[in-house]
């Protein structure tokens, strides 16, 4: 049997060894009524060779969006990986290591993951981040909690154009819990009106509001005016909750600067394939003044006996395993090696890639969403800033043109409706089923941009 | 000179703290950049509508040869299921195969965009289905999705689905009864889904406490959270009798499927009576734990739960091809787009490997070295519940601390200079001292014996010179922090110099 | 370890009586079980406390306790200090280590507590 090291003649030893005669004594606890009494019917005994082969069967039957021109997004974005991120992963060392509870033989992944928290803070311009939660849409969620609990609040405000997969996420935590939402759809330009005679004033008026929840640049690709709803939210004694992508803060201005109280999102432009969407991770960071909230595992700088620098999991009264049923939430397992290969990334691409890589992504993005409108085929609903990411109208069948496209060796975007549902983005249901969402990565070119434009005038 | 225990390995791990990443390389330091802009530039001030970050973020800059010296480092300073025995109960640290490593890299998967239209991810799809059949046949239960990413979250999972079918029946319920032998995320869950925690006792053989059940059951409850085998390691005879009592006064079972490892093939969860379990494919299906995520906590339901579960869910359609389908009464979404896709495919490649006879075999091989150490252990520790155990076994470190002073922490310090990772420590609660030893069927006869030794070594060290022990470790790359020290004045990120 | 001038409760709180105001903290011995305390919480001056419910959390490294109040009254004093400085309650748990002052509804209240003795024979089953 493959990774079992004891031998036959081993076991028969260790059977005398407790006093047993044969493996079933073993188990003499379980009742005969809840024993299994036939074996597993679970196909397998694939030797190594046999499962690659058949492993390999099951991928290459797939046509990944990796191996094609590609301008899907909407929450997962094929960037470039530099080769070291996944050498790095690829050490035993890091990715069969536990939970760093035992921080004199685990200040590797520590010190990887206070890194990471530093990088985190210093992109979104915050004070706190946590070692990560399970992706962007908990993230969110967790936030909208922590709101609750540190404003004692239970009614949040979501925007409607937060990506619809957040929102259900949102939902389902809040009926089983405790959690009041009330959505604010897009009133114009594809974004939150946050003048003082919009809808979001308006709900924030109604009073006892723990959080208003958006995310910029929102499902739409557009960039929403966060701080005007941070004033708007202040003023109501209510926190700003924003979902940011992480990579294009690079060069957008980080909600930190702008009065967001905490900042989420998807870690995936950070160096993690997309993977059919994951595992990647979801970044939370927050002011030093909520650090006592925070959901999940925190690694602090201390010393050691000897005074050396040393690092530890912190603050962990928090956390379930202490708290119980007081914890601030209930997560235990985090995505530790999707940060940490976060925190590689960060360190490949540099203060300089970073921006480049996202001054790229947008300029692209502009680029390519002039091509579409120059075709006559694509209208754009809206004219709100936007970063690597943007919505346009197609004349035609979206679907057709999107199985067209794919026989050409594109992935012509993500149509909106695919993202959920859109009930409360407050875009007219008609118009809804017509945008296709394109976004454009550093990795598209002028000349594949070209081609795409120009198949699509043809179809 | 104090006797240091040699765990000093070929490659020795680097002694002492390593810089910052941040202090490190030179402001023209570059590792890799994109190509240079073949489209048009364009003011990104107007572009952005004026949301333009004025000060770049303090991330490194460095190259890459320093990016993989520093991380070489940092590794050197990690202890994982490499580089020896990680006996860590209730964690099961088993061995990572590597071609499942290989398998989930494959570009026919990592390259998946989520909102691909099905019939280019049939393979993809194809395999989630394959997990999920597998996982129902292990379990006994035939609802499953793959969607949480960890067992906190397949709890909540199946908490909300309880949920939900009482509303449906106008039965909403307030209490959830529990254990005091649970983890943690349980009552955290509980309070997470609205509900009240009530805890229920153990009785004297390390079971539910039949009688206390009896009386906290009645129409509030909504449910009942157990972990069987239980975290004493122990497989709870009256099993039967207990999920009927929930049932009985209408509440679901629930079966915490983190000790999953020591019974596949030889007993299941739905066969015992329960409503609803979550596995940890970072546990029993060999996905690594990554120090410390992501894992995977799939959850499996019954026929009547399975129209709430959360969607979308992988299915086969009628045609033979595959697609995402939204369960009927669907509780929502409990996560962006599928679930951890790439842990999905580890845990599918090390199924595959075994198929059901191999996971029977790793079962007996499991619950057979747990119970072989308990014998070789049992005289020099305290064993609180003597019975035959399941994967996993509870001692007491009670008689050192009592008799030398030594606590159970010291004894897992002084582990680490034998060069063991060290069991779970004062975890289940309910056993004082508790060291909680689970060694998975992946370590050899000769490393158990190496493993008792050093516990017996350690035994005799705490009676001799527990000073020696009080102190350790003394060989690992730092020594015992300051823990208060990191709680008073939290210092939890990099601040630049002014 | 349990000055004599004080009383005590059986969730290890200590109280000393000055005029109608008591001056509360935790004894030596709850600040022993805790090992070093790194975080007091505690409520604001103006809050009302109620006799046998949790006030405060007081945090060790790796455990959470609650602090409660043996009587009824109005808190007309916290000590902010403990919020910088706490392992004060490790080093001087009966004078700067206290944690609230609280004018008394009743002080007949307090009759029923532990004096040092019985408090000390108290914790000494508990060990």
């Amino acid at each position: 049997m493959p990774h079992i090291p004891v031998t036959c003649e081993q076991r028969e030893a260790m059977l005398r060894a407790v006093g047993c005669e044969a493996l079933d004594d073993l188990f003499g606890d379980i009742p005969a009524e809840v024993r299994l009494d036939r074996a597993l019917d679970v196909p397998g005994g694939l030797g190594e060779m046999e499962l690659v082969a058949h492993l390999r069967g099951l991928a290459d039957s797939n046509e990944p969006a990796g191996g094609m021109v590609s301008f899907a997004g909407a929450g997962s974005y094929d960037h470039y990986v530099p080769s070291i991120v996944d050498h790095v992963l690829r050490r035993p060392e890091f990715f069969t290591a536990y939970t760093p509870y035992q921080p004199e033989v685990s200040q590797g992944t520590l010190q990887a993951i206070y890194e990471y928290q530093s990088m985190i803070c210093a992109l979104t311009a915050m004070d706190v981040a946590n070692a990560s939660m399970y992706d962007g849409a908990t993230a969110f969620t967790e936030a909208a909690m922590m709101a609750s609990r540190v404003t004692r609040r239970h009614r949040v405000i979501c925007a409607g154009t937060v990506h619809p997969e957040w929102q259900q996420t949102l939902l389902t935590y809040a009926e089983a819990g405790t959690l009041e939402v009330t959505f604010v759809g897009a009133e114009a330009d594809g974004v939150v009106t946050t003048g003082a005679d919009g809808a979001l004033a308006s709900v924030l008026q109604t009073g006892d509001v723990a959080a208003v929840l958006l995310s910029s640049p929102n499902v739409l690709g557009n960039l929403e005016d966060v701080a005007g709803a941070a004033d708007l939210a202040h003023e109501a004694g209510a926190l700003l909750v924003v979902g940011a992508n992480p990579l294009l803060l690079g060069v957008v201005e980080p909600p930190g600067a702008q009065g967001a109280d905490i900042v989420v999102g998807e870690g995936q432009p950070l160096g993690s394939p997309m993977s059919l969407g994951g595992p990647a991770f979801g970044f939370f960071a927050c002011r030093d003044e909520h650090v006592r909230h925070v959901p999940g595992r925190l690694v602090g700088r201390t010393v050691d006996v000897d005074g050396n620098a040393a690092f530890v999991l912190t603050l962990s009264t928090r956390e379930q395993h202490i708290r119980r049923e007081k914890a601030t939430s209930n997560i235990c397992s985090n995505q530790a090696l999707c940060a940490l290969g976060a925190a590689v990334y960060l360190c490949a691409v540099g203060r300089e890639g970073l921006a480049s890589t996202a001054r790229a992504c947008i300029t692209k993005a502009h680029y390519l969403r002039d091509r579409l409108l120059e075709t006559g085929r694509f209208r754009a609903p809206w004219g709100a800033p936007f970063a690597h990411e943007f919505a346009l109208a197609f004349d035609g069948d979206v679907t057709a043109m999107r199985e067209a496209m794919l026989e050409r060796g594109f992935l012509a975007g993500v149509p909106l409706a695919h993202t959920g549902p859109l009930d409360h983005t407050g875009i007219d249901r008609a118009l809804a089923e017509t945008l296709v969402l394109f976004a454009v990565t550093e990795k598209r070119t002028r000349v594949e941009m070209d081609a795409f434009a120009e198949e699509v005038a043809s179809l | 000179m104090t006797e240091r225990l040699a765990h000093t390995p070929a490659t020795a791990p680097a002694r002492g703290p390593r810089r910052l990443i941040f202090e490190t390389g030179a402001a023209e330091s570059r590792c890799v950049m994109p190509p240079e802009l073949d489209v048009p530039a364009i003011d990104l001030d107007v572009a952005l509508g004026g949301a333009v970050r004025t000060e770049p973020p303090v991330v490194p800059h460095v190259t890459e040869v320093e990016i993989a010296r520093h991380y070489a480092h940092l590794a050197s300073m990690n202890f994982g299921v490499d580089s020896g025995s990680y006996p860590l109960g209730s964690c099961t640290m088993k061995y990572n195969p590597r071609v499942n490593e290989d398998a989930a890299r494959l570009e026919g998967f990592a390259g998946l965009h989520p909102y691909q239209p099905a019939a280019t991810v049939q393979g993809a799809l194809e395999l989630m289905v394959g997990l999920a059949e597998a996982l129902a046949e292990v379990s006994g239960l035939p609802g499953v999705t793959l969607q949480p990413a960890a067992g906190a979250h397949g709890e909540l999972t199946a908490l909300m689905c309880f949920r939900a079918c009482h509303v449906d029946q106008g039965d909403a319920r307030a209490r959830v009864v529990i254990p005091d032998s649970a983890h943690g995320t349980n009552p955290a869950t509980v309070a997470m889904c609205g509900y009240e925690v009530t805890t229920v006792p153990s009785d004297e053989r390390g079971g539910v406490d039949l009688e206390v059940l009896r009386s906290v059951l009645d129409t509030d409850v909504a449910a009942l959270m157990l972990t069987n085998p239980n975290t004493l390691g122990l497989f709870d005879e009256n099993i039967l009798e207990i999920t009927r009592l929930a049932h009985e006064v209408g509440a679901f079972a629930y079966c915490d499927g983190a000790n999953l490892n020591a019974i596949m093939g030889i007993s299941r969860p739905g066969d015992m009576g329960f409503d609803a379990f979550h596995t940890n494919l970072h546990k029993t299906f060999s996905t690594p734990h990554g120090g410390g995520g992501p894992g995977a906590g799939p959850v499996c339901v019954t026929e009547r739960l399975s129209p709430y579960l959360p969607g979308p869910v992988p299915v086969r359609a009628v045609d033979g091809s595959f697609e995402f389908a939204w369960p009927e009464r669907s509780i929502g979404r409990v996560r962006s787009f599928y679930g951890n896709f790439g842990i999905l495919v580890r845990a599918y490649a090390y199924v595959r490997a075994l198929g059901g006879e191999g996971l029977r075999e790793v079962s007996e091989q499991a619950v057979l070295s747990a119970n072989y150490l308990k014998e070789r252990l049992r005289q020099a520790y305290d064993l609180p519940y003597d019975r035959t155990c399941m994967h996993e076994f509870v001692l007491s470190g009670s008689r050192q601390k009592r008799e030398h002073g030594v606590r159970s922490l010291d004894i897992a310090k002084r582990l680490l200079d034998h060069g063991f990772h060290p069991p779970t420590v004062y975890f289940p609660l309910i056993v004082d001292e508790a060291l909680m030893i689970e060694p998975t069927e992946t370590e050899s006869l000769e490393e158990l014996d190496r493993f008792a030794d050093a516990m017996l070594a350690i035994a005799e060290e705490a009676a001799t010179d527990p000073d020696l022990v009080k102190s350790a470790p003394y060989t690992t790359p730092v020594r015992r922090l300051d823990e208060a020290g990191a709680a008073r004045n939290p210092d939890l990120r990099y601040r630049r110099e002014e | 370890m349990y000055p004599s001038d004080l009383k005590y409760d059986k969730e290890h709180e200590w109280v000393r009586l000055e005029g109608d105001v008591a001056i509360i903290g935790i004894s030596h011995f709850a600040q022993n079980q805790l090992g070093e305390v790194v975080y007091v919480d505690l409520p604001s001056e103006g809050d009302a406390v109620t006799v046998g419910e949790p006030f405060g959390e007081i945090e060790s490294v790796k455990s959470v306790s609650e602090v409660y109040s043996p009587a009824d009254g109005e808190i007309v004093k916290v000590n902010s200090g403990l919020a910088d400085t706490p392992e004060t309650v490790n080093e001087d748990p009966y004078g700067e280590g206290w944690m609230i002052q609280v004018k008394l509804a009743d002080p007949s209240q307090l009759d029923g507590l532990l004096s040092a003795e019985e408090y000390e024979a108290f914790v000494s089953k508990e060990v």
